[in-house]
């Protein structure tokens, strides 16, 4: 199954049963998947006329508690982030998926993971922020749809899945967890109709500033919150590591056969690869940098992880960087000299 | 004492932020008033515009969600496939259902969307401070058409008369707040539209030409007397669409 279809099936058994979607390269074959299977499921599909109408339904099937879900690629997630600013400012849970596409502008449609930024500084207008899920094979496509849902509710905030064409297209087996009803779970926010009990109002306005600096403060309580409990990575090799390679997604994929490769010719090379983008294992990164001598970030951009990586390492340990951008993505052989360059210089 | 006029339940106790003479008062007070009449206020869900009315969910008592601006149509779609149970309205100015919202409000009728639309239409952007507006006519003068409004400016839409050539909506009308017998007639038709929709006929419509005495720089008398002779005779009133045809005219 390919990581688009693993991303839509998870959704489905984590009792997502609204998409509302516009087609684009590469992840038309997620819509496609949930235009067959949510009819025969329950749930309802549907093509909205743009990017904007269909992350508005995503909110408007979200005012109601339910568990919905719209996917783009890079030019029409910036399409998006109106609303997205919207849903955060709403606080309304909602699943976002991002198979990023060459840029900007138009772009290309080959392999990249330049809306780091977009996704996981805010992206919309305002001071928000998206929890952002970064998969590195179609398993951990499927695993963390299906656990977005949950933290998005859990959270009420937009949860956005970064990843490249890679990820989306590429075909691999796939074990799903099990279905599940999560409509039972009791949500006192939810607009239902009023039935005995007060009117409830979902709302971002809030005209005097003391009342929005107070929200904004509770927002940001929340981002510490999850900053605190909700970091996820993967590592590899870090005990004796002298040099620890940080990517992520399809980056991670690629690197991490060239760390084995290095760690088969004896080089001291370890792997840290988030798989939450924001919140960022930045404490990780900041431990590290106490005892290994250099970092070396990989991505699929001119660098823009690299900047985190930079923050947490805090000059403790060289911050080094090798990018591709515009949709080449590089081999692991390729990875490997940089390694070595990196290693020995 | 036999009591003859009170506040409907789905309207609150509080002071509105209209302007005076302005027309969103009346219609807000119809919409309570029709939602009270089909006793549905438990199961309704309103969904708020950005623009004049952007405050609704301060004066009706009963569930109401922000929506980004133009954005209402799509928003009750979300809502209204989630929950076809809920009776789904949406409550919007000329700038947000007739120039930022075209493309969400087009689509939705075309689908047919089993809500309704309560559309204010007072051909002026009234919150940010009386610009021109898709349906501001030909000559008004405006803070950002300070010389009159020309036909390369573009000329006043038609709204009603569009969403009733779709074959989606059920029903489509236009009616007018500027007299105590418009407003019956317009109370009566947001009730036939709301009633629509409870028999899940698809998307019903009513557009509500509006007075809005600051935005035009007139006293609310002369509002309302604006209406009457140079917007009623470009945007004519009366039921255009209804499935059920002996209800229409």
């Amino acid at each position: 199954m390919s990581g688009a279809e693993a991303m839509a099936e998870a959704a489905i058994r984590a009792g997502c049963r609204f998409y509302f979607g516009y087609p684009i390269t590469p992840q038309s074959e997620l819509a496609e998947y949930l235009a067959r299977e949510l009819p025969k499921r329950g749930g309802v599909f549907l093509q909205a006329e743009s990017e904007i109408a269909a992350i508005n339904m995503v909110f408007g099937a979200s005012v109601t508690g339910a568990r919905a879900m719209t996917s783009s690629s890079s030019p029409g997630i910036s399409l998006k982030q109106e609303a997205i600013s919207y849903m955060a400012g709403c606080e309304l849970p909602g699943v976002i998926v991002n198979v990023c596409r060459g840029g900007p502008g138009l772009g290309n449609i080959a392999p990249s993971e330049a809306d780091y930024f977009q996704a996981v500084k805010g992206g919309g207008h305002g001071d928000y922020r998206n929890i952002v899920l970064a998969p590195s094979s179609v398993q951990e496509a499927a695993d963390l749809s299906y656990l977005a849902f949950d933290i998005s509710e859990k959270y009420r905030n937009p949860v956005m899945i970064l990843c490249s064409a890679v990820i989306a297209q590429m075909v691999e087996p796939v074990e799903f967890m099990s279905p599940r009803r999560p409509e039972e779970v009791e949500k006192p926010w939810a607009l239902t109709g009023a039935k005995g009990r007060e009117p409830r109002v979902i709302k971002s306005l809030r005209l005097s500033e003391q009342e929005l600096e107070e929200h904004n403060r509770h927002l940001q309580e929340k981002y510490a919150t999850v900053k605190a409990k909700e970091v996820r990575y993967e590592t590899r090799y870090l005990e004796d590591a002298e040099l620890v390679i940080v990517a992520f997604g399809t980056s991670a994929r690629i690197v991490s056969t060239a760390v084995e490769t290095a760690r088969e010719k004896g080089y001291k090379v370890g792997l840290l690869r988030p798989i939450t983008l924001f919140p960022f294992p930045t404490h990780v990164i900041r431990k590290l940098a106490e005892r290994v001598k250099k970092f070396m970030v990989f991505e699929l951009s001119a660098g823009q992880m690299v900047e985190d990586v930079e923050i947490a390492a805090a000059g403790k340990a060289a911050v080094n960087f090798y990018g591709r951008m515009g949709g080449s993505v590089p081999s692991p052989e390729e990875d490997f000299e940089k390694i070595v360059d990196c290693y020995r210089g | 004492m036999k009591l003859v006029f009170d506040r409907p339940k789905s309207m609150k106790d509080t002071v509105m932020h209209y302007c005076p003479g302005c027309s969103h008062g009346v219609v807000t007070r119809i919409v309570a008033e029709a939602i009270d009449i089909l006793d549905i206020r438990e199961k309704t869900v309103c969904v708020a515009p950005v623009g004049c009315a952007v405050f609704l969910y301060e004066y009706l008592n009963l569930d109401v969600t922000e929506s980004p601006h133009g954005r209402p149509p799509a928003v009750a779609t979300g809502i209204k496939r989630a929950r076809p149970d809920l009776f789904v309205f949406t409550y919007q100015g000329d700038g947000d259902i007739a120039a930022i919202g075209l493309a969400e409000i087009l689509s939705a009728a075309n689908r047919g969307e089993n809500f309704s639309v309560v559309y204010v239409n007072n051909t002026v952007y009234g919150m940010t401070g009386g610009q021109m507006a898709p349906t501001t006519m030909l000559g008004q003068r405006t803070t950002t058409t300070p010389y009159g409004k020309g036909a390369m400016d573009g000329r006043p839409l038609r709204m009603a008369e569009w969403i009733a050539s779709l074959d989606g909506p059920s029903y489509v009308a236009r009616m007018a707040v500027n007299t105590p017998a418009n407003v019956k007639k317009a109370r009566k038709t947001v009730i036939e539209a709301f009633r629509m929709q409870l028999e899940g006929r698809g998307m019903s419509f009513v557009e509500i030409l509006a007075a809005c005495p600051v935005g035009w720089g007139l006293s609310p008398i002369e509002a309302l007397a604006r209406v009457e002779k140079e917007l009623i005779p470009y945007y004519p009133l009366g039921v255009l669409k209804s499935v059920d045809s002996h209800k229409a005219g």
